[in-house]
């Protein structure tokens, strides 16, 4: 087996993205993922890759669009108000139809905000952020170890359905080190044969473009884009039931609130309270199914570092049937494990 | 019987949607002549602006990406530094280069990043109906400037070439002018040598293209090409702002 | 299931994180589940900084730690910060030296090492942090001291070899301390 190691959640992105086959990176910095960054800077140039901190973080997301466009697996990374600065990029990059992987640790907003863990940019993350009709896939690692797999997982997607995949990590999965093992994992290569690599006289020119003026063309390039968005929610919803078998309480929470639910969740148990917790995995495409499954819950909590976005999936999901409530905390605070508990319990009284 | 005239073979057959008398054109053509001439076209990637020239992917035959506004620089660095081996030019308005994507000229220029940028100042914006650019001229009317362009409200005109070579950056900046055959003869050779600058690994080379836009400047095209002579040179002087290798040679 | 929680606070430049790393890793080389989470941002700049560490033989839930089971205390804000936090039955380390306070609470465990003097004394002025780490191990019933040779060659970068014997110094001077 391999070696356990310690290490960052922000330095274990950027090593999973190298090992994913990733040789170019741009970004430029913001708390708190700039480990990011400096791990990038000190490996790339040692194993031939491209390390380039851009003057804005729209420079960077557009080097990420023409580097993407030239066939390449490549990244950035930022945090909240980056990520607001880098929407025109992730849509023309939408509009494109060109990979990449995009990685947001989270910070309080709205604004400057704050440099604290959050989860308010879930709204920007899964319903679109940019202009226009499109999706971006949203993978909310949970650990250490998570945001190395999901990093090569959100590769891979973008490669196989040709478009951003996002990580939507917060500040304390960002910043805080567990133990990691890196198992060789299998890097699939996708043939890229729209790629600008040059014509070399061989083949009509490659065109990498968003522009449509005829609106019935753009049109039927939505269409297209959503059948392909269709297959996405069918295939590759991902989630973890926590102690779901006989739950009829269930807390809904992704990334470091899935956390401190877990810790909730088990002392509500040892209370006696048959409670449960579903945990996306994928943000976009929510995991619709973990709630088909969780017929007997009676009544939900979505747990949440922000003033309740997620809130909305889960009564989609639910069908607005079963009641849903709010247990959050925002601007850079997380809720603690007893105040989760006591979410629980008084969800339980109407149970 | 022999042929005295053709198309170069980097421009593909769609016809141009400019319009009439528009300098767009001549300039396509100069870049797409020096292209065949460096026997390039088969690993040149260009990279389309918003502005008038939005759609110049569809009359290249090299393979093409279209930029958001101001974009282009960057999107370059991008491909450039994933394909070395490869040409890599953008072709920007004034809007474009010198207004929204301001940031991204300096810094390409400052990275001295090899690429090739084509910008075109023709003091306006041409594609959204003649709004003021940031190179268009002190007392210059236009729809968002309809009582002549107030420097004491909305500043003045940059003169890009001047600016980037104060820089240490990048190799080559030179203004040149498509308003009569000589200028057009000598905008090609600058263009030439800010595609061989790239080849020869030298690094950001900027070729600013004087140019007319007589549609929104509400001239016939003659009297816009004049203006350029009156108006618009001695604003922006043609010349070479800055040659890098030329100065170190002496 | 066996699962420590420690907060190490003090100010930036006391090497809370690094401590708080060193306990990591030593729970790490223990086959133990671990998380280690800092303060982040501008307050580590001569602030006040801290560190989350937990230790388990289970998965670790939420690495954020609201009720410790051990506090090293490292000034006195930290200090009255984070006292009544710790749970009951819990310990408190205060680097005395340091700290002025006495700890005004009957159900924790309360060990006041001048740490920082005794670094001082030893010429190793900078370790004081690793003194209490060095007397943490050895009074805590769940810890021990055994293998920190393999956790300080683990953290000391081959450049720093001369930093390996002087942390070991340090954890010493906090093992043998009021022996």
């Amino acid at each position: 087996m391999a070696e356990r190691i310690l290490m960052k959640g922000n330095e274990a992105i950027a090593e999973a993205a190298i090992r994913a086959g990733c040789r170019h990176y741009f970004g430029y910095p913001i708390t708190p993922q700039t480990e990011i960054a400096a791990y990038m800077a000190k490996r790339m140039p040692k194993i031939g890759g491209v390390f380039l901190q851009a003057e804005s973080e729209i420079a960077s997301i557009n080097m990420v669009y023409g580097a993407a466009a030239a066939g390449m697996r490549v990244m950035t990374s930022s945090s909240s108000p980056g990520i607001s600065l880098k929407q025109e990029g992730l849509s023309y990059i939408a509009g494109s139809d060109v990979p990449a992987l995009v990685v947001n640790v989270q910070r309080g907003g709205p604004g400057l905000g704050g440099i604290q863990p959050s989860q308010s940019d879930y709204f920007q993350a899964t319903k679109g952020g940019g202009h226009g009709d499109y999706r971006t896939i949203v993978l909310a690692p949970a650990s250490v170890q998570e945001m190395a797999s999901l990093t090569i997982k959100g590769f891979d997607l973008a490669d196989k359905y040709l478009m951003t995949a996002m990580i939507l990590a917060d500040g304390t999965i960002g910043q805080m080190m567990e133990p990691i093992t890196f198992e060789d994992a299998e890097i699939k290569t996708y043939d890229k044969p729209w790629a600008l690599t040059g014509t070399e006289g061989k083949r009509k020119h490659n065109i990498v473009n968003s522009l449509y003026l005829k609106p019935d063309e753009l049109e039927k390039k939505n269409f297209e884009r959503f059948e392909k968005y269709a297959e996405i929610e069918k295939c590759e919803a991902m989630w973890e039931d926590y102690m779901m078998e006989d739950a009829e309480i269930c807390v809904v929470a992704f990334g470091i609130a899935s956390r401190v639910a877990k810790n909730a969740v088990a002392a509500a148990r040892s209370e006696g309270i048959k409670v449960g917790l579903i945990r996306p995995i994928t943000l976009w495409p929510f995991p619709n199914k973990a709630f088909e499954a969780a017929e007997n819950v009676k009544a939900f909590i979505s747990v949440e570092l922000s003033m309740g976005q997620m809130i909305e999936d889960v009564r989609l999901a639910t069908g607005c049937r079963k009641p849903v409530t709010l247990c959050n905390r925002t601007g850079g605070m997380i809720p603690s494990p007893d105040e989760i508990l006591e979410a629980i319990r008084n969800a339980g009284k109407g149970v | 019987m022999a042929i005295v005239f053709e198309k170069p073979k980097s421009l593909t057959d769609a016809p141009f949607h400019y319009c009439p008398g528009c300098p767009h054109g001549i300039i396509h053509r100069l870049v797409a002549e020096v292209i065949d001439e460096l026997g390039i076209d088969g690993k040149t990637i260009g990279v389309a602006p918003v502005g008038c020239a939005v759609m110049a992917y569809d009359y290249f035959t090299c393979d093409m990406i279209e930029a958001a506004h101001g974009r282009a620089p960057a999107v370059a660095t991008g491909i450039k530094r994933c394909r070395p081996e490869n040409v890599v030019f953008t072709y920007q308005g004034d809007g474009d280069l010198a207004s929204i994507g301001m940031a991204e000229t300096v810094h390409s220029a400052a990275r001295n990043e090899n690429i090739t940028v084509i910008f075109v100042n023709n003091a306006i914006y041409g594609m959204t109906g003649g709004q003021m650019a940031p190179t268009s001229l002190p007392g210059q009317v236009t729809q968002t400037s309809p009582y002549g362009r107030d420097v004491n409200h909305c500043g003045w005109p940059i003169r890009v070439s001047e600016m980037l070579a104060t820089l240490e950056g990048p190799e080559y900046v030179a203004r040149v002018a498509v308003n009569n055959v000589k200028n057009v003869r000598n905008a090609k050779k600058a263009i030439k040598k800010a595609f061989e600058n790239q080849i020869a690994g030298k690094g950001f080379s900027l070729v600013e293209v004087v140019s007319a836009c007589p549609t929104n400047w509400g001239m016939t095209p003659k009297a816009a090409l004049e203006w350029v002579e009156s108006d618009m040179l001695p604003y922006y002087p043609i010349g070479v702002y800055k040659d890098r290798s030329a100065q170190e040679a002496k | 299931m066996k699962t420590t929680q420690i907060l190490i606070a003090g100010f930036g430049g006391q090497g809370i994180l690094f401590s708080g790393k060193f306990l990591a890793y030593k729970g790490l080389t223990e086959e133990l589940q671990v998380s280690w989470l800092p303060s982040y941002g501008p307050e580590m700049r001569g602030g006040t900084a801290n560190c989350n560490v937990i230790l388990s033989d289970t998965p670790v839930g939420s690495p954020i730690i609201t009720t410790p089971d051990v506090l090293i205390a490292m000034n006195l804000p930290s200090l009255q910060k984070y006292v009544d936090s710790v749970s009951a039955g819990g310990q408190i380390y205060v680097d005395s030296s340091l700290i002025d306070a006495k700890v005004e609470r009957d159900d924790v465990e309360v060990f006041y090492i001048p740490a920082t003097q005794l670094a001082k004394d030893e010429g190793i002025g900078t370790l004081a942090n690793m003194v209490i780490v060095g007397h943490l191990l050895e009074k805590h019933p769940e810890l021990s001291f055994d293998g920190v040779e393999a956790v300080i060659e683990k953290l000391v970068p081959p450049k720093k070899a001369a930093l390996k014997e002087l942390n070991m110094k340090a954890l010493m001077l906090g093992k043998t301390y009021g022996n």
